[in-house]
């Protein structure tokens, strides 16, 4: 039987995810073994054409270009995988779509006639249908890993989509929060990281976004009770998942109160 | 007998600029056997990162700048810490300093080896990638992911994880890591040191086309150490600067067609950020032993060959092994992994040594912390006048090259510089027209 033939895309984005794969040192070569990569210009310059058997999709989509590049994508790819914050939530370039993106591009560049743009950063599922998200900033490599093998085996991935603090607990890490009165989004983020930044005594700040029905307005009151004002409460959710939507929905009524 | 060529225009087209991360075009007219580039562009679509960073608070900086580039998050965040911590006039000494420095060792070490071995050498062996290198040279591609992974673990246990780690603050660390879990680095980092040594010998051997620029090279200089975090801006054509003067030293010019902007010292030209830069600006302040295996392998004390960054790089991963062993050996765990910090409004700077080159920030808060002005100058958006300057020398001597050939010889020319394009804004498309 051929090898499933593996294509990896980039739109805007800081090439953390895909990298990811090529963080994974000691399994690189057996993935190579098992997957044909026919495209991944990050790491090899062969470029063998679709239909791909599995994409992954790094990235938001932020130009005119992009909203026509993603549409032939999606129609030479069977399994299309949405990798990191950028391409499953828009990302931190998301921030413009509060913001003017003309002010923004007069502010970064001398000749703002040169850049093409769009207004916002939105995630590639508000332009194709998407079979896979794989969450996080960056994105887990084990949960990439996960999702090949799965793929290889057509089974279904083992993603969880309940909180950090279950991680947290598993981990055997003190609530910060509660022990500590350190702010932190776990209680309303998707697990997936292992609960890292409570681990090395700081709050979560949501790379993996929303969990699975977040009450972000209970958090919200329980920030406010360790004394986080409206405008930090504000950044904290417009961080790199800020347009996910239970994130953009409580940013918007809190920064109405700011 | 030959007949002359008939005028024609040959182009020559690179879809995708492979093994750096980003997108670039390239378009160049050919006339009597001179080369001009009438385009060298970025495709990388626009983030905007110095336009949203206003309204956060300082604090940020260090998470939000770290996602500009996926392979070297720890630049990011150590320029944008210091520029901040210029700002609140605290300095990190001690062991929250040596931290610092180790955990730059780890990020140099990850990412010279991927560069070097997962995406440079395939070019000057021949093959498309380094998985399709891995067929014939599985033991290298081994070895070298070990050796990258070694870089990775300090990160990672400095850090929190490899991308985007999270422990990095203003003002020091979340938390910081006792002697004993260092010490569990040690043996690895033993066979890294062979590993790297191995590394400079292999990459030594390759056959490197005869190249040599008459570049400004610039770099941090430190008075007593290899640059990664503190010093002055210094050239070898006379810039002897603090960071805070980088505006009066450089400036960036935005070109038409393109994403990034790109520096120039002032009223000069082009200059080369990097790993050549550092070696020869600071050759003397390697350790002995990278010295004399420099000398072993018929490399000098500066170097002018962009090819033979690849060998550079391996050098200083050596530098980088010695170094974090040496930081590990006297560590002793600080009492707090922060110091304290007093809010007020400034302007400050950051100038730190990324892998791929010297990457400066500068930042305005007001009295509440808050970032009312920010600039970043990455590493691939300073040397890229110097990439262009390259891809003219290198496309004049290689005119004879069958168009395939002569494609994948400019690839390698841009890949000489370790380009992280996503940080600069940037893929390559290549176009001749030979008149």
């Amino acid at each position: 039987m051929a090898k499933p033939k593996l294509g990896v895309f980039k739109f805007a984005s800081c090439d953390g995810c895909q990298l990811s794969l090529l963080d994974c040192e000691d399994e690189l070569l057996a993935v190579a073994d098992a997957v044909h990569i026919a495209f991944f210009p990050e790491a090899s310059r062969e470029y063998i054409e679709g239909p791909y058997d599995l994409t992954l999709v790094e990235g938001s989509i932020t130009t005119p270009h992009d909203l026509e590049a993603i549409k032939k994508i999606r129609a030479d790819s069977k399994f299309l995988v949405t990798i990191g914050a950028c391409a499953t939530a828009g990302g931190i370039q998301a921030l413009r779509n509060w913001k003017d993106v003309t002010e923004f591009t007069s502010y970064v560049y001398a000749h703002p006639e040169y850049i093409s743009t769009l207004e916002t950063s939105t995630p590639v599922s508000d332009h194709i249908p998407v079979d896979f998200e794989l969450r996080g900033c960056p994105i887990n490599k084990w949960q990439l890993v996960e999702l090949v093998n799965a793929l290889l085996h057509a089974r279904k991935p083992n993603i969880p989509t309940y909180s950090v603090c279950v991680e947290c607990k598993r981990r055997g890490t003190s609530c910060v929060m509660v022990a500590q009165g350190i702010p932190c989004l776990g209680p309303v983020t998707q697990a997936g990281c292992d609960a890292i930044c409570p681990a090395y005594d700081r709050g979560c700040y949501g790379c993996f976004g929303p969990m699975e029905s977040p009450n972000v307005t209970a958090l919200a009151e329980w920030w406010r009770s360790v004394g986080v004002d409206d405008r930090t409460l504000v950044n904290a959710l417009r961080g790199f998942n800020a347009y996910a939507e239970p994130f953009r929905e409580a940013s918007d009524v809190y920064a109405q109160q700011a | 007998m030959s007949t002359p060529s008939k005028p024609e225009t040959r182009t020559i087209s690179v879809d995708y600029l492979a093994r750096v991360e980003g997108e670039g075009s390239l378009k160049a007219r050919v006339r009597d056997g001179k080369v001009e580039i009438t385009e060298f562009g970025i495709f990388e679509p626009p983030r905007f990162y110095e336009a949203f960073l206003r309204g956060r608070r300082f604090g940020d900086a260090p998470d939000i700048t770290a996602r500009i580039c996926g392979i070297c998050p720890i630049a990011y965040q150590m320029s944008s810490v210091h520029a901040m911590e210029d700002i609140l006039g605290v300095r990190m000494d001690g062991a929250l300093r040596e931290l610092r420095r180790l955990i730059y060792c780890g990020e140099w070490i990850e990412s010279h080896v991927l560069h070097a071995f997962m995406l440079h050498l395939p070019d000057f062996l021949g093959y498309q990638s380094a998985i399709h290198m891995a067929a014939d040279h599985r033991d290298a591609v081994e070895k070298a992911l070990r050796l990258k992974k070694i870089g990775n673990d300090i990160v990672a246990l400095l850090g929190g994880r490899e991308i985007h780690p999270v422990n990095v603050k203003v003002g020091g660390w979340y938390k910081v890591p006792t002697k004993k879990q260092l010490e569990e680095m040690v043996p690895n980092l033993e066979w890294a040191l062979d590993a790297a040594t191995w590394a400079v010998e292999f990459t030594a051997g390759l056959p490197f086309p005869e190249v040599e620029q008459d570049y400004e090279y610039v770099s941090v200089c430190h008075p007593d150490e290899y640059p990664y975090n503190e010093g002055r801006l210094v050239s070898n054509k006379g810039i002897d600067v603090p960071a805070s003067e980088w505006n009066q030293v450089f400036e960036e010019v935005h070109v038409a067609r393109s994403n990034a902007l790109q520096s120039k010292v002032r009223d000069r030209g082009s200059y080369h950020v990097g790993p050549l830069a550092r070696y020869s600006l600071n050759f003397e302040k390697l350790s002995p032993r990278v010295q004399r295996l420099a000398a072993a392998v018929g490399l000098g004390p500066t170097c002018f060959n962009p090819f033979k960054s690849i060998v550079v790089r391996c050098l200083e991963t050596v530098h980088a092994v010695e170094e974090a062993l040496r930081l590990i050996d006297t560590y002793e765990r600080p009492t707090r992994p922060d110091v304290p910090l007093v809010v007020k409004a400034g302007e400050g700077h950051g100038a730190t040594e990324a892998p791929r080159g010297m990457l400066y920030h500068r930042y305005r808060l007001d009295d509440e912390g808050y970032i009312l002005d920010a600039q970043i100058a990455p590493p691939t958006a300073q040397s890229q006048m110097s990439i262009e300057d390259d891809l003219r020398v290198v496309l004049e001597a290689s005119l004879d090259l069958p168009d395939d050939d002569l494609q994948w010889r400019l690839e390698q020319t841009v890949r000489n510089y370790d380009p992280c394009i996503s940080c600069a804004t940037h893929f390559l498309k290549v176009e001749i027209d030979r008149g």
